[in-house]
């Protein structure tokens, strides 16, 4: 990330230390994930300790030091997905984007994870794709939904 | 001031002082790991809950962190309170096996086995003095917790060389359990966990190698009184 793009995301939030977490989140979406440098440009310029922003950063789901996929698949595994089958749609796409659960394909384009409930339970199973949701989800219908997703892969390529 | 009752006897209070403190001040022992009165509550460990009722309401809840109310009767020794207090014990016994006072006070407690296992027990129980004193003593601010759950540890940032260490050495003193190790070696300090190892200054007159330069440097920068010229020269056996 430029110094300068960084320097704008900090100007929206000014240098309150309670705006931290806004900052942090701003470069996640734009970065999808928090570079080393960026953070260490920021703990140089709030002047704050490394290890406050290391600890929120391995604190808040939201957040992650590694980069994730263009596409966030989440897999809801609460319950009520649980019994209608969302083990099989999750080894589907394991095995459909060749990555386990919390991987992230090696073009970078899909991030697989599971979450415990995404409070959609009448739709179960559920697939959440870039906060989109996929429901009454199965195995079959798997391979089309991911179609849909590199198909928009491509057209950002071009 | 304030009037407390705990077990039954009165005592003056100040207020907002948390509990757990005006007990220990009072000769009333309470068992505590993550509490220290030199440091903010933390509330981690959970054993030194106790049951404090305030008007009509009853609650059980750890005394480091409850403040001293005008009125409050605090009971320390109730059944509820110690069979809590064991389960947290036998709780926090597998993650540190090994450590002398987790097992002197899980013996003091009447836990004589061990009925939960950890699988990757480092010796850590997460009561967080280590990054406490590191922050509000210390102020090098050079380890943090990190993640979240049962995933929590101590760490350094990014799990590498914790670069602001000074390698006092608090965090080895602070440790309830031993798993900060520091090893002197010649004129080398290194503290495995955090992945830092530092040059020691040695003493002019015995040359007793006793003090990590990153220490003075810190001391002379960011000291309150910042100490003599000289005052670094001498270990403390010769000054």
């Amino acid at each position: 990330m430029e110094v300068k793009e960084i320097d704008q995301v900090m100007e929206k939030y000014g240098s309150d230390p309670a705006d931290i977490l806004g900052i942090l989140m701003d470069i996640q979406e734009k970065e999808r994930y928090l570079p080393r440098e960026t953070l260490d440009y920021l703990s140089k310029k709030l002047d704050l300790p490394m290890t406050k922003l290391y600890r929120m950063a391995t604190f808040y789901e939201a957040l992650s030091l590694k980069p994730l996929g263009r596409h966030q698949i989440h897999v809801c595994m609460g319950t009520a997905c649980h019994v209608r089958g969302a083990a099989r749609i999750l080894d589907k796409l394991e095995s459909q984007l060749s990555i386990k659960a919390g991987e992230v394909t090696p073009d970078l384009n899909f991030g697989l994870k599971t979450v415990n409930c995404v409070g959609a339970c009448a739709l179960g199973p559920v697939v959440q794709v870039d906060g989109e949701y996929h429901g009454n989800m199965s195995a079959l219908k798997v391979e089309r939904m991911l179609k849909k997703y590199s198909g928009s892969e491509n057209k950002e390529a071009e | 001031m304030v009037n407390i009752t705990i077990d039954g006897q009165q005592f003056q209070a100040a207020e907002g002082q948390n509990v757990l403190q005006a007990a220990l001040d009072n000769g009333i022992e309470i068992p505590h790991l993550c509490y220290h009165e030199n440091l903010s509550s933390y509330g981690g460990c959970r054993l030194c809950l106790v049951e404090i009722t305030r008007g009509q309401r009853t609650t059980l809840t750890t005394s480091c962190t409850y403040p001293c109310l005008e009125g409050i009767v605090v009971r320390t020794d109730t059944p509820e309170v110690l069979k809590a207090r064991r389960l947290v014990m036998e709780l926090l016994l597998p993650l540190a096996p090994e450590a002398p006072q987790i097992q002197a006070l899980a013996r003091e407690m009447g836990i004589s086995e061990q009925r939960f296992t950890e699988e990757e027990a480092d010796n850590c129980i997460r009561c967080g003095l280590c990054t406490r004193a590191c922050t509000e003593m210390v102020g090098a601010q050079a380890i943090t917790f990190s993640g979240r759950g049962y995933r929590r540890a101590v760490e350094s940032p990014f799990g590498e060389e914790a670069v602001d260490c000074i390698g006092c050495g608090t965090c080895v003193y602070i440790c309830p359990t031993g798993c900060i190790e520091m090893l002197d070696r010649g004129t080398q300090r290194t503290l495995p966990k955090w992945k830092r190892t530092l040059e020691l200054k040695k003493c002019t007159k015995c040359g007793w190698p006793y003090i990590p330069f990153a220490q003075i440097e810190f001391a002379r920068q960011r000291g309150q009184e910042p100490p003599a010229a000289d005052w670094f020269d001498l270990c403390p056996n010769c000054r």
